[in-house]
């Protein structure tokens, strides 16, 4: 190690607001939110992107908080748990969660929802299925089958998956 | 531990001649793992995020050109069916949060035999584009790997791009894992054929210090696919062949125990996958036909 | 006192639905905006980070602790060490054995040496890289059979505390004997089978907030399953009255028992005091793998005569269990294995020897299943191994030999209440199997091994297997079991509030949504409010052993109860005739249904509170002396039981060893779902975790050290690797129960995992005596 570590002011755009912030370079976007935004919805579950549970959303597409520096995500924009819902009013998959029990402990499901919300726009925007050995297969079915499939980076542990499968359901088009 | 930025090619090799000690990173789906578990503490980070070539693909004489940050999630949705094999293995990596974010560059500089996207840049005779202030080089993928976790790549020196030719015949990969999904790889298998060449290659992933190539296997098929006349007659492949292929793939690889999985079972399940993958790419090199 | 900056957990978030209804989750709303405060989520602006310095030695004398280095480190505030620790050194469950900080030796690797707070988490690290501590190392003790020799080197030289028969290593020796296991049968088998070290693996790591307070003691807001088994065991160790060690549940990310022993409570709260700042703590995935117990590998040797129509003659059985380097609540959870070793049949011959060593591994205590599952791994893989060699269909033997109500324990306590064994088995056998897997086609989602494209049908083999098993519910072996509840009715703003305060914790089970639904149900409110749960009550006991919506459910029932006749009785008072009636929709209803009086306009002013405690019914302690017939280990040891069965669909590359289940179908009498969402939930969430322990889950221990600490290489069951599940819910009520209830959250996770392997055994053919199943173990290579 040599010198000290050096710190960067940063500005960072979390759903919809410019925020400034000084921090340690090192600092993941997911401490970056937790502890110096004040956006503790993002979990940290596994400190390696192994578990889903810090899943946020940059320029709509669907991260782990934890493998990111803050300060190499200033031209982004981030969305957060915190910024699915609209002005009080639940994200329709928030409010699916709640009616069809896609949880238990709750720790996963900031990180099931948003991954859940971007998962969709992915569907939305073509993106394969891997249903077949054709990649480039096109046609996308949106059955539980391939909701799980699309669901494999965010870990439940108490096992609400089912339920998971069910709350999306309700949501996808 | 300093931050540096680049926005172009040329910014970012001037910042890599400058600290040949910061470590490039562009997706962090590997580097960040390390640092976050502390077992490396870089005293500088090259960002190369703002570097917007990285993340362009492009067709060019017979290749396609992939900048070294394009993430996977790209490869498998807009280049799957050029490098179909390259897309299969990218569809096998981490997670759907990780592939948005993992990239060809990053799996090429950690040079880890269980980067799930290597035995098929191997097999399909990819070469990477590396650059630094003194200038660029490419080097055949099968030469960039020097060890485990050691390349070719000298401290000054970036990935730009991987230029892969478009798949040419049938290609395969497959990946044991012990779960369904999000899982490192136990052991790999990446196969391709090139009816033009009439050859075959295949390709080991992570049951070896690296990726590991099989001349032996690859020397017997072709011999036999030449005897038996079977590149033109595309006739049905024996059994007995690929089953002779497996076991000489299988022999190729210097698998070790670890928590993933046994010796043994590696050397086993990269004859199997062998053997399988050989199967479905003579299947499909027949379908072609009609 | 301070409370921290964030919302607090539970608060005034209210659901409707009585018992019996489906009923969301009053934290739903808070959980699904991210605005529920888990214990890392804790926050004063003042506050510092406490870090542990672990061992790296499973087994060495420590010669010196040098923590100069640190303590001069720019923004360190203390480093302490056991020296520092003003009350008992050590702390425990049942048996206070384990050192807060390592005394003069370290027994696992892992175990906590010495404690820093400073201002910055990295500095605080950095600072307890720099304490220098001088081990004398040791050969760590790890075979747990070797361990029992008498020869063997003593992981404690001298136990603190040892009211177990054992002796040695030996934590405790639980025998049961009953009958004549002298008999010969017509056909025997015998297996040896072995469980790999399961983690709970909760995704919220460890952490809380300690914030001393002005009288000298400390509030401690923390994530655990009993607040006041954690508040007894700081107290002691800080040397502080009980009542100025104050606790509150903070969110619980998860806990599955592995939040029943103290993890950073007692060093949080000896910083918080020293530096006289907040103290909050939080372990990384990689020091959660330490920082708690884990499930008890187990080995186990049986043997099973039975005669030629399958019925059993005798059952012998060996499990030992290694407990690693600390007690926790290893002598109850080897009395279970003990206990539940023969599985729910009818056997009256029968010679149970558990055995739970020390040794130099990680610590082992409570998981969900808490012995039996370990057991029923054993059972069941011999009731298959019976069938085959009788020849009769597995479940057809099982239910030949069920147990049902009136059957006796190897203990020789009578089965009580419904024990639907055969019928389980049976329905679930009847349940539609799912459709074969298409030929002409292939689906990679739907293979083993899925998109990572090993197979496209090759070497895929179709395999159905059954188990079926048991626990008790509820403390057992004379434990007084009991909690405590605080019902208070009110008219607040014109409307009738009730408002109910436990201790209990709630985990994600859904005990709130319960002690609501309980509340709206006796007393006839819409309103009701979960007090957050703290220790300013009474105990509520461990949310554990599957028994909180008993005993607290009892608890909440009988404080509602009494706030019920405190209402009629001022009803009374004022002349009305109250005599058998209730209390429903905001009135007194007189028991011809003729509603009497507003229990709003009653109550006015006035507020009505009740404090009970709900006690089960006593059990007693299995006997250590041979008793008049030659009988031991007998006694009604247990309250209640609880039976599940499974069947699984699993489809096998046999070729590679990979899985990939198709379908789980289990039912379980659950005597009364109070709310049938959670019952549903808990059913699908226990598999969950049987599948996981089957198929991939096991800390890897050599050497004393684990091999595997991340969940790259500790892997827990994806969405892709939970298959759909039909979930049968009887509810056959048990009479002494409240409600008829009958604990829910532990039997699926039992009976699932041998289910598993007995479908990879029909698939492949292999034995398959190992869990977790590795693909090697399939494959033969």
């Amino acid at each position: 190690m040599t010198g000290r570590p050096t710190s960067s002011h940063i500005t960072l755009r979390v759903n919809g607001a410019a925020r400034q912030l000084d921090v340690d370079n090192r600092t993941t976007l997911l401490d970056a939110l937790r502890e110096h935004l004040g956006l503790a919805g993002a979990k940290k579950g596994c400190d390696h992107g192994q578990c889903g549970a810090c899943t946020v959303l940059l320029d709509g597409r669907r991260a782990n908080a934890c493998l990111l520096f803050a300060v190499a995500v200033q031209h982004v924009a981030i969305t957060t748990i915190e910024g699915l819902a609209d002005n009080g009013t639940l994200h329709p998959m928030q409010h699916a969660f709640v009616e069809f029990d896609g949880f238990q402990c709750g720790y996963c499901t900031p990180g099931q929802i948003c991954s859940s919300v971007a998962m969709l726009d992915e569907v939305a925007a073509g993106w394969p299925s891997a249903v077949t050995g054709d990649v480039a297969a096109t046609e996308i079915v949106l059955d539980a089958a391939e909701i799980r499939e699309r669901m494999s980076g965010n870990i439940c542990r108490c096992g609400a998956y089912l339920n998971i499968v069910a709350a999306i359901q309700e949501v996808a088009p | 531990m300093d931050f540096l930025y680049a926005r172009s090619w040329d910014e970012a090799l001037a910042a890599k001649a400058e600290r040949p000690d910061a470590v490039p990173i562009s997706g962090g789906t590997d580097l960040m793992v390390d640092l976050n578990f502390d077992r490396r503490r870089p005293d500088a980070l090259l960002d190369l995020n703002g570097v917007e070539e990285f993340t362009r693909w492009e067709r060019v004489n017979g290749h396609v050109r992939i900048g070294a940050a394009v993430p996977f999630t790209r490869i498998i949705n807009e280049i799957g069916s050029l490098v179909p094999g390259l897309a299969i293995a990218s569809r096998t990596v981490g997670s759907p949060q990780i592939r948005n974010r993992g990239t060809l560059g990053g799996n090429l500089a950690t040079a880890s035999p269980a980067g799930d996207a290597l035995p098929p840049l191997m097999v399909a005779d990819a070469t990477v584009e590396v650059g630094s202030v003194r200038g660029e080089r490419t080097v055949p993928v099968r030469e960039f790997f020097t060890g485990p976790k050691r390349s070719v790549l000298e401290p000054d020196e970036l990935i730009r791009a991987v230029l892969v030719p478009v798949a040419d015949g049938p290609q395969q990969f497959a990946k044991v894992g012990t779960r369904n999904a999000m899982v490192i790889s136990v052991c790999s298998f990446a196969l391709a054929l090139h009816p033009a060449r009439r050859t075959v290659a295949g390709c080991i992933g992570s049951a070896g210090p690296t990726v590991l190539p099989t001349p032996d296997a690859e020397q017997y098929l072709e011999a036999e696919l030449a005897d038996r006349r079977l590149w033109d007659s595309r006739a049905e492949l024996d059994e007995a062949v690929a089953t002779r292929f497996g076991e000489l793939a299988g022999a190729h690889a210097r698998p070790i125990d670890d928590v993933r999985g046994t010796a043994d079972y590696r050397r086993h399940a990269v004859a199997v996958l062998a053997r399988r993958t050989l199967q479905w790419t003579w299947t499909e090199y027949r379908r072609a036909q009609r | 006192m301070s409370v921290p900056t964030t919302q607090r957990p539970t608060g005034t978030e209210t659901a409707t639905g009585r018992l019996g209804d489906i009923t969301l989750l009053p934290d739903g709303i808070p959980k699904v905006t991210g605005d529920f405060a888990y214990s890392s989520d804790l926050w004063m602006d003042d506050m510092l980070w406490g870090v542990t310095l672990r061992s790296p030695h499973p087994r060495a004398r420590v010669r010196s602790i040098d923590i100069g280095a640190a303590l001069a480190t720019a923004g360190v505030t203390a480093v302490l060490t056991h020296e520092d620790v003003p009350g008992s050194k050590y702390y425990g469950l049942e048996i206070a054995d384990q050192p807060v900080l390592a005394v003069d030796e370290v027994r696992y690797t892992g175990e906590p040496v010495a404690i820093v707070a400073a201002d910055h988490p990295e500095t605080a690290r950095r600072a307890a890289a720099k304490i220098v501590v001088d081990y004398e190392v040791l050969d760590p003790i790890t075979d747990s059979r070797a361990a029992m020799s008498p020869d063997s080197p003593l992981v404690h030289a001298t136990p603190t505390q040892d009211h177990y028969p054992g002796g040695g290593n030996i934590l405790r020796h639980v025998r049961i004997r009953r009958g004549d296991p002298t008999l010969t049968a017509d056909v025997v088998v015998t297996g040896e089978y072995d469980v790999g070290m399961q983690d709970q693996a909760f995704l919220g790591p460890e952490s809380g907030l300690a914030v001393p307070a002005e009288d000298g003691g400390v509030d401690l807001f923390i994530a655990t399953q009993w607040l006041h088994v954690d508040q007894r065991q700081v107290a002691e160790s800080l040397g502080l009255p009980e009542d100025k060690v104050r606790l509150s549940l903070a969110g619980v990310g998860g806990a599955f028992g592995a939040r029943e022993d103290v993890s950073m409570q007692i060093h949080a709260c000896l910083l918080a005091l020293r530096t006289n700042k907040p103290i909050k703590m939080v372990y990384s995935r990689e020091e959660s793998f330490y920082g708690h117990v884990h499930r008890h590998p187990a080995t186990m040797r049986y043997e099973h005569g039975a005669n030629r129509d399958g019925t059993l003659v005798y059952v012998k059985c060996e499990v030992v269990l290694d407990g690693g380097a600390y007690a926790s609540s290893s002598p109850a959870v080897v009395s279970n294995a003990a206990s539940f070793a023969v599985g729910p049949y009818n056997c009256d011959n029968v010679l149970i020897d558990g055995y739970i060593l020390y040794t130099n591994n990680p610590p082992c205590g409570a998981m969900r299943g808490f012995g039996a599952v370990q057991v029923c791994f054993g059972h069941e893989s011999q009731m298959d191994k019976l069938a085959a060699a009788l020849g009769i269909d597995p479940v057809e033997l099982r239910i030949h030999n069920a147990m049902a109500e009136g059957s006796l324990m190897p203990t020789g306590q009578v089965v009580e209440g419904a024990a639907p064994v055969a019928e389980l088995l049976r329905r679930v056998k009847d349940a539609p199997l799912p459709a074969a897997a298409p030929t002409d086609s292939y689906d990679l989602r739907a293979l083993p091994g899925g998109v990572s494209n090993t197979t496209h049908g090759e070497g895929v083999r179709r395999g159905v297997g059954y188990a079926v098993g048991f626990k008790n519910v509820g403390y057992s072996e004379g434990f007084d079991d009991f909690s405590t509840a605080r019902v208070r009715l009110e008219v607040v703003g014109g409307e009738l509030v009730a408002t109910v305060h436990t201790a209990a914790a709630e985990v994600g089970q859904g005990l709130i949504t319960v002690m609501a639904q309980i509340a709206r149900t006796e007393l006839g409110v819409e309103q009701v409010i979960n007090q957050p749960a703290d220790t300013s009550i009474g105990t509520a006991g461990s949310t554990s052993a599957s028994r909180q919506t008993y005993c607290t459910g009892g608890a909440v029932q009988a404080a509602c109860e009494a706030v019920r006749d405190g209402i009629l009785a001022m009803a009374s008072a004022r002349g009305l005739s109250v005599e058998g009636a209730a209390l429903r929709d905001g009135k007194i209803v007189a028991a011809d249904g003729a509603a009497v009086a507003s229990v709003a306009d009653l109550l006015g002013e006035e507020i009505v509170e009740e404090t009970r405690e709900f006690h089960h019914r006593p059990t007693e302690p299995l006997t250590r002396d041979l008793g008049a017939p030659g009988d031991i280990g007998q006694g009604a040891a247990h309250l209640q039981f609880a039976f599940a069965a499974h069947r699984v669909v699993a489809d096998v590359d046999v070729e590679l060893g990979l899985v990939r289940l198709v379908e789980v179908t289990t039912a379980q009498d659950v005597g009364k779902a109070l709310n049938p969402l959670s019952v549903v939930g808990q059913i699908q969430g226990g598999t969950t975790q049987g599948i996981g322990l089957a198929l991939m889950e096991e800390i890897q221990v050599k050497d004393g050290k684990i091999r595997n600490p991340s969940f790259t290489d500790y892997l827990i069951p994806t969405i892709l690797d939970t298959p759909p599940m039909q979930v049968q819910v009887l509810e056959l009520g048990d009479p002494h129960a409240p409600y008829g209830l009958r604990g829910v959250g532990e039997p699926p996770t039992i009976s699932s995992t041998p289910a598993v392997v007995s479908a990879l055994r029909a698939a492949t053919g292999r034995p398959l005596t190992r869990v977790p199943v590795r693909p090697e173990h399939i494959t033969g290579t």
